[in-house]
């Protein structure tokens, strides 16, 4: 149990190649803080900073008051769970899980004691003798998991462990990991390319891009108030739609827009956000025409070609409306729901 | 795997296709092996006049020889010697440059060399580096109080022909070793690293363990080698010298057969090594197929 502090962290590898600058992150103890960007934002190369697999450049970081910089992975008192999960192919679970504790010398009857408790919490207890290739992804899964819990770390660090297992297992194991780390209140951090696991299993969420944070915030209010248009972008699904913000005065009286400030050249609207009831009280109407429509069952993406706008805008409706591609249909957001963002810095104006 | 069918339309084309393999098998392998089976059954007399059938008096006689019963230990001790030395450094200098990171190609390269020298060529090399006259080892090895020379000591002998035949064996074992190190997945590494292994104890218990295959793959290849294409380093070096003490079997079927032009005798002697071999070729095909231990 620890809290974690990165202050102004950075790497930058020989040949001057930067890979992250500036990050400062404060993890509270038994806080799950997840880490998320496209592939190539650096959110891995800091995991393993804090790991202790990387070399940290720049910046110091501190695991509970100490400051670990230069301690090796095995003194920093965190464990790991990896993408491929890393298991020792030819040792039996039991050992797999033993191995952390055999080297830091505990007693044989400790260390056996701590493996069934974590086998029986992650319910692999039966596969105990079993060599990792007689498991299936989710069941190497979860040894990798108790690989983490049974030494008791200050801090689990996780790099994308549900990659490579199927959507529906994908989901199971979030849940589990997920509750496992709320029940055990252990300081984590999280890193992965999905958005919606990071949404679902966060704390706080920290969005990277080219290896500066672009936001740190809970779930929501990353969502609801993202900070740049990167975040805008890059969180929720489908994309949020961004608009000129001359197209949008265009349509409306201007007193629609008083409070959006001048500096704003770019509106974002959420697809959930447009409706197709007719606009009412602090709300504008938009028009475009259906250019496809795509029904998912409980709900429908319609994408839309609006005049003079060369991107498609979406919409996302709860519901498969009863209406025709090709159609010109004719939608209300509220005004309140615009996310104004300056274009040339890309930051959020109010 | 699933293996496709093939089906001809003219019957005698798939025989023609394969007839070349078959003919070479025949005229390389087949008639050979089975003249010296022949051979092993015959004794000449020393004119070479007369011929008899002596069935298995050949064998009888090798295996109360006390020549051919050193000839056999000799055999075991160089294998041995050789197998363990050449994998051992070969392994050393795997591990050491998979830890490079610009000069590995450059390295193994270098290392690879020697394995394009001949066998006899590696021999006369070292003859001359342990030379007791001439060398430099022996020179150095006098400065330790050491007196060597490979013409009288029997392990003097010993030693420079395992270190000759092991120098050459060394890049074909560094070849494959680095091959296996570089397929061990780094996060496994790494996950050992976190789970508290020094760096001595991940080599012994994750590292060596997962190149279980490949040792034991180059262990039978390097005892073949060690028993049947070291000819050439023994001739070049010490002739089996002396008193025996390197004279190994592919060598004594030689001595036996053309220098002291006991036929019958040297063609059993290569009737047990062929025994030998197939031995050898089945255990590793057999482990082969199951070799993976985890």
């Amino acid at each position: 149990m620890a809290s974690i502090t990165m202050d102004n962290l950075g790497k930058v590898y020989t040949g001057n190649v930067r890979a992250v600058s500036d990050v400062n992150i404060d993890i509270a103890d038994g806080e799950m803080i997840v880490l998320v960007g496209p592939s190539g934002c650096g959110k891995s190369t800091l995991l393993r900073m804090v790991a202790g697999l990387e070399t940290i450049t720049e910046g110091t970081l501190k695991i509970g008051d100490r400051v670990v910089n230069q301690l090796e992975p095995a003194d920093r008192d965190i464990a790991m769970v990896f993408q491929n999960y890393a298991l020792y192919p030819h040792m039996t679970v039991f050992n797999n899980l033993a191995y952390g504790l055999k080297n830091r010398g505990f007693k044989k009857d400790e260390i056996d004691r701590r493996v069934r408790e974590a086998a029986a919490m992650l319910e692999i207890g039966q596969f105990l003798d079993r060599k990792p290739r007689q498991l299936s992804g989710g069941q190497r899964q979860r040894v990798a998991m108790g690989r983490a819990l049974v030494r008791e770390p200050a801090a689990f660090l996780f790099d994308e462990p549900l990659s490579n297992l199927d959507a529906k297992l994908r989901v199971q194991m979030r849940v589990e990991i997920r509750q496992l780390q709320k029940r055990l209140a252990t300081t984590s951090l999280y890193v992965t390319h999905d958005q919606l696991e990071a949404l679902t299993m966060a704390d706080r969420l920290v969005v990277l891009n080219g290896g500066r944070i672009e936001q740190i915030g809970t779930p929501m209010e990353v969502y609801l108030r993202p900070a740049t248009t990167f975040v805008a972008g890059f969180i929720g699904s489908p994309a949020m739609n961004m608009l000129p913000a001359a197209y949008l005065s265009g349509l409306v009286a201007a007193d629609a827009f008083a409070h959006i400030p001048v500096a704003a050249d770019l509106v974002g609207l959420r697809p959930e956000d447009l409706s197709l009831a007719p606009a009412g009280e602090g709300e504008i109407s938009l028009t475009g025409q259906l250019m496809l429509l795509e029904p998912a069952g409980a709900e429908s993406h319609l994408h839309l070609t609006f005049e003079g706008i060369k991107d498609t805008i979406i919409a996302r409706l709860p519901h498969v409306p009863d209406v025709q591609e090709g159609s010109h249909l004719t939608f209300s957001i509220r005004r309140d729901k615009l996310h104004p963002f300056d274009c040339n810095t890309g930051k959020r104006v109010a | 795997m699933q293996t496709k069918r093939m089906t001809f339309s003219n019957s005698w084309l798939p025989y023609a296709l394969l007839a070349p393999q078959v003919i070479v098998t025949l005229i390389f392998f087949i008639w050979p092996a089975s003249q010296a089976l022949y051979q092993s059954f015959l004794r000449q007399d020393i004119f070479g006049l007369r011929t008899t059938f002596v069935w298995f008096d050949n064998f009888n006689r090798l295996f109360a020889d006390p020549l051919y019963l050193n000839s056999l230990t000799v055999t075991f001790w160089f294998s041995v010697g050789t197998t363990v030395l050449s994998m051992s450094v070969a392994l050393l200098f795997a591990v050491m440059v998979n830890r490079m990171i610009r000069s590995r190609d450059s390295y193994t390269t270098f290392l690879v060399w020697p394995y394009a020298v001949a066998p006899a060529i590696a021999g006369v090399l070292w003859w001359f580096i342990f030379n007791p006259s001439i060398g430099i080892m022996p020179y150095m090895l006098k400065g330790f109080g050491y007196d060597w020379n490979h013409r009288s000591s029997s392990t003097d002998a010993m030693i420079l022909v395992i270190i000759a035949a092991a120098w050459k064996q060394i890049s074909y074992n560094f070849l494959f070793f680095l091959a296996g190190l570089q397929s061990i997945p780094q996060s496994l590494i790494e996950a050992a690293a976190i789970d508290g292994a020094s760096r001595f104890k991940r080599f012994w218990t994750i590292i060596f363990p997962l190149l279980s295959p490949i040792t034991f793959f180059l262990m039978v290849v390097n005892i073949v080698y060690a028993m049947f294409d070291t000819f050439g380093v023994i001739h070049a070096t010490t002739e089996g010298g002396p008193a025996q003490a390197t004279n190994i079997l592919v060598y004594k079927v030689y001595r036996d057969g053309f220098v002291n032009l006991n036929l019958g005798s040297s063609a059993a002697q290569s009737v047990i090594l062929m025994g030998i071999v197939i031995v050898l070729t089945v255990i590793q095909f057999r482990y082969i197929e199951r070799r993976v231990n985890y």
